[in-house]
């Protein structure tokens, strides 16, 4: 993939920037730090702990300020501007999420752009649709207060929230550290669709090296004192790491890391024989032998999946109910990257998964094989 | 005091205008001295936040003024401002301000970090992140400690009756216990308890009116 530049964001350029807690003589928290992220790209700052990545992100919105050097946001100097008008036009996410407690959901979305001053009848639309955006209904969310919310839905919100101005630059600070692993790769996965949609200039903090090659168009790795590892996208990383330290901080399992780099919906999916709940079990029986895999999915009347139906614990006659469904299939997005299926599958007692669209309608079916084929060293890793 | 019945209905009615009178003036004594206390406090508060080592002095000063007796701070204050409603909120004023800025600096300290976090990165300036972020989420606490208050306040108003003025104190030891009159004693006292009560009541309603967020747990 080459990456490209993407009309909703802006280029963030980083000169020399050096950053330093304390007087001259103490390391330095970054040291001269110079970077251009392409506007619409995803820039994922990754290191270990005191790496500075964080520190990194904070200067793009004067959180922090640096001690020298300059960062400019489409050839601006962040510093023109006074720090309240510059952090009004840039997106701010953290892993708390810090939502206002005090404020419907609504209310939440809507305060930059009553920062902003925007008409009324503007920031109610602004605010539907940005609900709708994140896959919350506005119906149903724009009136609860955030103590009601689950973690997922909090950080979506928090999204909404960081788009409601129509920033070209987000700054997300480990948006997914604190939700667990099965619900971390869906909020991914929604943001990876999300990006498709807005193209924002996203500068994104992790430390988790899975979550940067997944997430990033370019990574940023660096290291304690703020020192600048590498600048490359994910595959350039993975295939030809710049030092002994990018080697070593991406892993010895690099090979499997790249199977981090391709996504389920670049494989061929098995479509399976799709049974429907109300099904004529008769009918379901005929289309079962000639279909010959002895099993088939069950969907219910939405097209989203139950579970299997074995054809020799089939009932003679009435019609298919959701009981009749072994569940145990585990469930895939077409964004779930390739490594995360696998150990998905393999944790499973079926080893064929269900990849299923943003409404959970089944798409198919993805079997460990087929990953397998993707390892062989000969093979080279697809991408997207 | 023994040919006394033990109360006499017909002195309360006949004296309802007095003691309406008293109620008045223990309400607006309290109000005042809660008005200004909590004035006070809040700029206390505000100046702790900016200059943090401020905050052990402030507290041993207004706990210090806790301490004193409220007759001795008569004594000390009479002879500059006198037999006064002045001297009397001095006093007032001084027992609630341990009480309040504890409390206020308190329920600014426990806005959650990552909220401030949040409100600085979305370009809050730092008087709009106090009024709109800050103190919203402080107000069930600071809302606590000026019931606290209050009650304290309303129970100490009794005691300016020493100089002469009191509220419903004034029932209680000028026309009560000075002239071995127990009614009005009895009625100062309901009273004074009832004031009480119904402050207490009142404010917890208005802190969960104010905070409907507070209860908003899964719905």
């Amino acid at each position: 993939m080459t990456p490209q530049a993407r009309p909703g964001g802006a280029v963030v350029t980083f000169e020399h920037v050096t950053k330093r807690y304390g007087p001259p003589g103490v390391p330095p928290a970054v040291d001269d730090l110079s970077l251009a992220i392409p506007a619409g790209e995803i820039c994922v700052l990754v290191g270990p702990s005191g790496c500075g990545k964080t520190t990194t992100m904070r200067m793009i919105n004067r959180l922090a300020e640096p001690t020298a050097g300059r960062i400019t946001i489409d050839g601006q100097d962040v510093r023109d501007l006074s720090a309240v008008e510059l952090r009004r036009g840039i997106g701010y996410v953290i892993q708390q999420v810090g939502l206002f407690p005090h404020l419907t959901v609504g209310e939440n979305v809507a305060i930059v752009p009553r920062l902003l001053r925007w008409p009324e009848p503007r920031i109610r639309e602004r605010v539907e649709e940005l609900l709708e955006l994140v896959g919350l209904e506005p119906g149903a969310y724009r009136a609860r207060y955030p103590a009601s919310l689950s973690g997922g839905e909090r950080q979506r919100v928090g999204v909404a929230r960081a788009l409601a101005a129509d920033p070209p630059v987000m700054l997300m600070d480990e948006p997914f550290g604190a939700v667990d692993p099965i619900l971390r790769d869906r909020l991914q996965n929604e943001l990876l669709r999300l990006q498709a949609k807005v193209g924002k200039t996203i500068v994104f903090v992790t430390h988790d090296v899975d979550e940067a090659i997944k997430m990033a168009d370019r990574v940023a790795i660096l290291r304690r004192g703020g020192v600048l590892a590498q600048f490359d996208t994910p595959e350039a990383i993975l295939s030809a790491p710049a030092s002994e330290f990018v080697e070593h901080f991406v892993g010895a399992d690099r090979g499997l890391k790249r199977l981090s780099l391709a996504k389920v919906r670049d494989l061929q999916l098995i479509q399976p024989l799709i049974v429907r709940v109300g099904e004529p079990r008769v009918e379901v029986r005929r289309r079962m032998e000639v279909d010959g895999t002895g099993y088939a999915l069950l969907v219910d009347a939405a097209d989203r999946p139950l579970g299997w139906v074995d054809s020799a614990e089939l009932a003679a006659d009435g019609t298919l109910t959701e009981e009749e469904a072994t569940p145990g299939a585990p469930p895939l997005q077409p964004e779930t990257t390739l490594r995360d299926a696998l150990s998905t599958l393999l944790g499973s007692s079926v080893q064929l998964g269900v990849v299923t669209d943003e409404r959970d309608r089944v798409l198919g079916l993805l079997s460990v094989d087929a990953i397998s084929e993707v390892l062989r060293p000969d093979a080279t890793a697809p991408r997207s | 005091m023994n040919d006394q019945p033990f109360f006499r209905i017909d002195w309360v009615i006949d004296n309802l205008d007095e003691i309406g009178g008293r109620v008045g003036e223990h309400l607006v004594m309290t109000g005042i001295a809660i008005g200004v206390g909590l004035v006070i406090s809040f700029g206390l508060a505000l100046l702790i936040r900016r200059v943090r080592p401020l905050y052990g002095p402030t507290i041993a000063i207004t706990g210090a003024l806790y301490s004193i007796p409220s007759l001795a701070l008569f004594a000390l204050l009479i002879p500059i401002t006198g037999l006064s409603l002045l001297t009397a909120e001095i006093a007032l004023v001084s027992y609630t301000l341990l009480i309040l800025v504890r409390n206020i600096v308190a329920a600014l300290d426990g806005v959650p970090a990552e909220v401030l976090d949040a409100a600085d990165g979305m370009g809050f300036g730092s008087v709009e992140r106090l009024w709109r972020v800050e103190l919203p989420i402080a107000l069930p606490v600071i809302v606590a400690g000026v019931r606290i208050a209050t009650v304290t306040t309303i129970g100490l108003v009794t005691v300016t009756s020493l100089i002469g003025l009191g509220g419903l104190g004034y029932l209680i030891v000028n026309t009560g216990i000075n002239r071995f009159f127990a009614t009005s004693i009895y009625t100062g006292v309901a009273l004074s308890v009832a004031l009480a009560v119904l402050a207490d009541v009142g404010l917890e309603s208005l802190q969960r009116r104010l905070t409907p967020w507070a209860r908003a747990r899964s719905g």
